[in-house]
């Protein structure tokens, strides 16, 4: 039999219903599978074997209750081993946002999405590492270390949910939750060679998601392939009370059908490919769409004519509503506290001392978008032409059914390569910050690899709450290639 | 648009950062450059185009005015560093600010 | 010298007492009495990752006073972020509302000294208060439990041009937040509390001088103190040929003077934006109306239907519509007691109750008299069973004692004498007790006729009837002077 490991979520789920093994025995598996990887990839800021067994103990009773056929609607997920991203709060589980700002800081409750993984039975192993406050597209600016890329050790895994995909990829769990703003769960997917999808803002209750930039902030999923990831999806999506920004009204059914794709129109925006673009992406890229158009797509070239102002909006929109969303964080009531010679001067030794670089940079950025004389040629005018891009998807989806692009210009670069250029590494984002403007859905699955043997992603994006099709079109996808089934050696 | 050090300390003090004279320089440079990137979004011609603060087709949502049960003191007291008498503690707030 | 006018507005801050707070589920509580940080979950500690949720309510109460005030009220309004850093504000920044507030363009009409003036009111939003912060020696203590109350905030345009004016808006308007039962408006407890923005100029100029602002004044008394103050340090500053400089100011209790707060304007920029948490209000039309048909009559309005329909006299009706809870009484009295006359009903509830109550130091609402009791009172005065003045000393027993009043007058035996015999005995032995002044009067002096009652009714302890008193006295000294001989 292969190690249990291996299996994917829907063998696991099927070895624990047909009672080949426990979720204790699995939950063990993986917090051996860390303890054997984690030294080398430092996914994990937060262990949780103790609360993980716990989980695993209640999944075994359900198991246990439903081969007796007590319980017959049982979730795919029960017994499954999942890995949380340090944004999302669990009660009582260190959650630090990878800032020093939060350390030692025990949420008093449960985010709505990881609640609804718990209710479904999964067994949560732990919080993963994440670029500091979610600011970042490496992990480099975790105050706690960098996670490194199980493809490559030297390089990086994306960010800001680098923890959560290095987590999946190296088969330390069977899937995982990140959160995605500018690209944080595509790229990272990309570059880690899984499948990730960023769903509609207003899809999955942000009740719990430590906000970064609010009107763009959503929760988002580790996994090898899109059918894993539907159980994950169709487990947290839908409206929470507790989120006054989330969609209410019924998720539509996630189906799987086999390979038929036919009348499926896919756009291909010419302003993504574009100069600077590593030749392997466009190529597996390009590949992948033939793949799709041999599955019965009819691809159409689109335009997608504001792309390139997506970057200096989201630069100005994020930053903003994150100047904001971090000004609670004074060591009053939760988290350290820099002492100065007296309450004003606390602040700013707290605040100064304890956020990183990054986080300042883009908190004085978003003071600046806001602040008296400023405010209407950097925030007001973001804001209006972010409504130039969400109009590009919406007149682009008056005629196709999904977009096609690249996820990221490049594969994983090296540890550090970005180190000193802020603005590089944004540029990092560029295809995928526009989804988010838009609050339109976006999914990354791995389409080959480069000379060096890293993986490609490819991200296809639908209309607002579409889900549904990203998820048929990248399941026949799956169900044709191989690409997401390719393992790091490690 | 370049950033001067003063400016950026203002900047520094209106979301109470404390830097330090090297960070101050940093940032006055990749402030600047930053902002002169962004300056392209005011090349766009918006007059007629309205802002989006939200991209969902939403109004706020009303809840009950219904009591949920509060927590436990000790509980939301648990994680503040210093606090005395069921209160969060701090340093004495002198009615002048800086 | 020049003579000044000032120009002053008014920022109430009022928080509303809605169960519920207003984005969480925590209890609305007395936050001078509770115990701190018991009423507080992880929002309205601005614990990351928390997200507000508006409370329907609220919302409902803000209408109800946007409409009170005649506001137009925006159909689509949006909640702001004000960014600010202080420990009693959890998040690091308020959720209030900004551009597109919830109603604009409204007023109120004030009296003084008689006459009417119509105040315009600018603006009504909602918002969240903050926490409480409790100052010492060594260091501050922070108590969440007020940390988002619902706040209805309301901004008159500067139409106040006097100390008179600026108490007669105040009070109204807390009238007005209490008849509407949205607040208990109680300044003491800080329910709600003043802002004052202040400028003068000389009597008759057009133009509006440079205006301070005082910030948070806790009592009538300190409000009209603090802008009486700074009328005068404007006036003389521009007496001087001095300039007034723009500020915030607050109002030093002890000393009895405004002191500046030094820059804390100017280290402000509250970066306002829209709170991406919450999508654009929008208020039903329909909802709107249902609002506007139930609300409660104001007190301008009860004053002049107790005058016109219940022929109360002003001063009365003034008395009895002063405050919600006494006209309430005042009308279930009514209700209670329909073939009573509602002025005998005002009389009692506006004169000796109302005294009863002063002296007492309590509120209506805490009265041992039930309306029932009241009405039962009233109507024993009007069926002649019991004088006035006993009525009284009844309605004093009743208001230490609780008792009720059939009770109280059988126990002392107040029921006035219906016995002519009785009284005609009582009045027998007075005319012999006091021969020279029964004298005096038969020889015309006919005052005396006043003071031969009172000793009448003393000697029937007050139990007569003053009618049949009166006429019985007479006949008997019609019956004295028919005994003498002609002088």
């Amino acid at each position: 039999m292969t190690a249990l490991i291996d299996l994917s979520l829907h063998e696991a789920a099927q070895a624990l219903r047909a009672g080949e093994t426990s979720a204790r025995e699995l939950t063990l598996a993986c917090i051996a599978r860390m303890e054997e990887v984690d030294g080398h990839v430092h996914a994990f800021l937060a262990q949780t074997p103790d609360l993980a067994l716990e989980h695993a103990d209640r999944a075994d009773k359900m198991l246990a209750e439903a081969r007796k056929g007590e319980n017959e609607s049982l979730s795919n997920l029960v017994g499954i081993p999942v890995a949380i991203k340090d944004v999302l709060t669990i009660r009582g589980v260190p959650t630090t946002c990878g800032s020093k700002i939060l350390e030692g800081y025990r949420p008093p409750y449960t985010a709505t999405s990881v609640q609804r993984l718990i209710d479904s039975g999964a067994v949560i192993l732990g919080k993963t590492n994440t670029d500091e406050f979610a600011m970042g597209s490496s992990t480099e600016n975790s105050a706690y270390g960098v996670t490194h890329n199980p493809w490559d050790l030297a390089r990086v895994p994306g960010g800001s949910s680098g923890g959560s995909a290095a987590a999946v990829a190296a088969r330390m769990c069977f899937a995982a939750l990140g959160t995605d703003t500018g690209g944080s769960v595509r790229q990272p997917a990309a570059f880690c060679g899984i499948t990730g999808l960023k769903p509609s803002y207003g899809r999955v209750s942000r009740y719990g998601l430590i906000a970064y930039g609010s009107s763009l902030d959503t929760v988002g999923i580790h996994a090898h392939s899109a059918a894993e990831m539907a159980v994950l999806y169709t487990t947290m999506a839908g409206h929470d009370e507790l989120d006054s920004t989330s969609m209410p009204g019924a998720v539509e059914e996630i189906q799987l059908q086999d390979g038929d794709l036919r009348g499926i129109r896919v756009g291909v925006p010419k302003e993504y490919f574009i100069d600077g673009i590593q030749p392997a992406v466009e190529a597996a890229v390009r590949e992948a769409l033939n793949v799709l158009g041999d599955l019965g797509c009819e691809l159409q070239e689109i335009s997608l004519p504001h792309t390139n102002l997506a970057l200096p909006v989201y630069y100005i929109i994020a930053p903003a509503e994150a100047s904001a969303n971090l000004a609670r964080y004074d060591g009053i009531r939760f988290g350290p506290r820099k002492n100065g010679d007296d309450l004003w001067d606390t602040y700013l030794k707290t605040r100064g001392e304890l956020f990183g670089p990054e986080v300042k940079r883009r908190i004085m950025l978003g003071t600046y978008a806001l602040s008296s004389g400023y405010y209407d040629a950097y925030y007001a005018q973001a804001q209006k032409v972010r409504t130039l891009i969400k109009q590009d998807f919406e007149r682009a989806f008056e005629r196709v059914d999904l977009i096609a692009s690249p996820v990221t210009p490049t594969t994983a670069f090296p540890i550090g390569a970005h180190e000193d250029d802020p603005l590089a590494m944004y540029l990092e984002d560029v295809f995928t910050l526009p989804a988010n403007l838009a609050g339109v859905p976006g999914l990354a699955f791995p389409v080959g690899f480069d000379d060096s043997g890293l993986p490609i992603g490819m991200q296809i994006t639908g209309p607002h709450l579409g889900e549904a099709i990203l998820f048929r079109v990248t399941h026949a996808y799956q169900k044709a290639t191989d690409w997401h089934n390719k393992e790091a050696l490690l | 648009m370049d950033l001067t050090a003063e400016e950026v300390r203002k900047i520094a003090f209106l979301a109470r950062l404390h830097l330090t004279d090297e960070e101050i320089e940093t940032y006055a440079r990749q402030l600047s450059a930053i902002l002169e990137y962004a300056a392209q979004l005011q090349e766009v011609d918006t007059a007629n185009i309205p802002p989006t603060a939200t991209v969902l087709p939403l109004t706020a949502p009303l809840r009950e005015d219904t009591i949920r049960p509060s927590l436990p003191q000790d509980e939301i007291l648990a994680n503040a560093s210093s606090s005395e008498e069921g209160m969060f503690q701090v340093a004495p707030v002198l009615e002048q600010e800086p | 010298m020049t003579e000044f006018e000032p120009i002053i507005g008014l920022e109430v801050h009022a928080e509303l007492q809605t169960r519920s707070k207003m984005f969480c589920g925590c209890a609305v509580v007395d936050s001078v009495s509770a115990t701190a940080n018991t009423r507080v979950c992880e929002i309205c500690t601005g614990m990351p990752g928390t997200l507000p949720v508006i409370n329907r309510r609220a919302v409902e109460f803000a209408i109800r006073v946007a409409l009170a005030l005649h506001c137009e009220i925006a159909e689509t309004s949006i909640f702001a972020r004000k960014n600010y850093f202080y420990p009693d504000l959890p998040k690091g920044f308020q959720i209030s509302q900004y551009e597109l507030p919830l109603a604009v363009n409204g007023w109120m009409m004030i009296t003084t000294n008689g006459e009417e003036k119509r105040i315009a009111i600018r603006r009504v939003h909602l918002e969240e208060d903050t926490g409480k912060l409790t100052h010492r020696q060594t260091n501050s203590l922070i108590d969440y439990n007020r940390s988002g109350v619902p706040l209805l905030e309301i901004v008159s345009e500067p139409d106040l041009r006097s100390i008179d004016e600026v108490r007669a808006y105040a009070i109204a308007l807390r009238s007005l937040l209490r008849f509407l039962e949205v607040s208990s408006a109680d300044m003491e407890k800080g329910v709600i509390r003043f802002e004052a923005n202040i400028s003068v100029r000389p009597q008759g100029a057009e133009i509006l001088g440079t205006r301070t602002e005082i910030k948070n004044l806790n009592s009538l008394r300190a409000m009209a103190q603090a802008i009486s103050y700074e009328i005068d340090r404007q006036s003389r500053l521009l007496a001087n040929g001095q300039e007034v400089r723009q500020e915030t100011l607050g109002w030093d209790e002890g000393l009895k003077v405004t002191v500046p707060q030094r820059g804390k304007e100017e280290a402000h920029d509250y970066r306002y934006f829209p709170e991406p948490d919450l999508p654009p209000l929008h208020l039903e039309r329909s909802w709107i109306e249902e609002i506007r048909a139930k609300l409660p009559e104001l007190a301008r309005a009860k004053r002049q239907r107790y005058v016109d329909e219940l022929k109360l006299n002003p001063y009365t009706a003034d008395v009895l519509t002063n405050e919600k809870d006494i006209a309430d009484y005042f009308e279930a009295t009514v209700a209670a007691a329909p073939d009573l006359p509602a002025q005998q009903i005002g009389h009692w509830i506006g004169g000796p109750l109302f005294s009863l109550l002063n002296d007492a130091g309590i509120k209506i609402r805490e009265t041992l008299i039930s309306v029932e009791q009241l009405s039962e009172l009233i109507g024993l005065v009007e069926l002649g069973k019991i004088s006035n003045s006993s009525a009284k000393a009844v309605l004093t027993e009743m208001f230490a004692s609780g008792a009720g009043a059939s009770q109280i007058i059988e126990a002392q035996g107040l029921e006035i004498l219906a016995d002519s015999a009785i009284i005609d005995g009582h009045i027998e032995k007075v005319l012999v007790e006091f021969p020279d002044q029964v004298q005096q009067y038969l020889l015309g002096k006919e005052p005396i006729f006043e003071w031969l009652f009172g000793q009448v009714m003393r000697a029937t302890s007050g139990r007569s009837d003053p009618q049949r008193l009166r006429q019985a006295l007479a006949r008997q000294l019609r019956a004295l002077d028919k005994r003498q001989p002609p002088a």
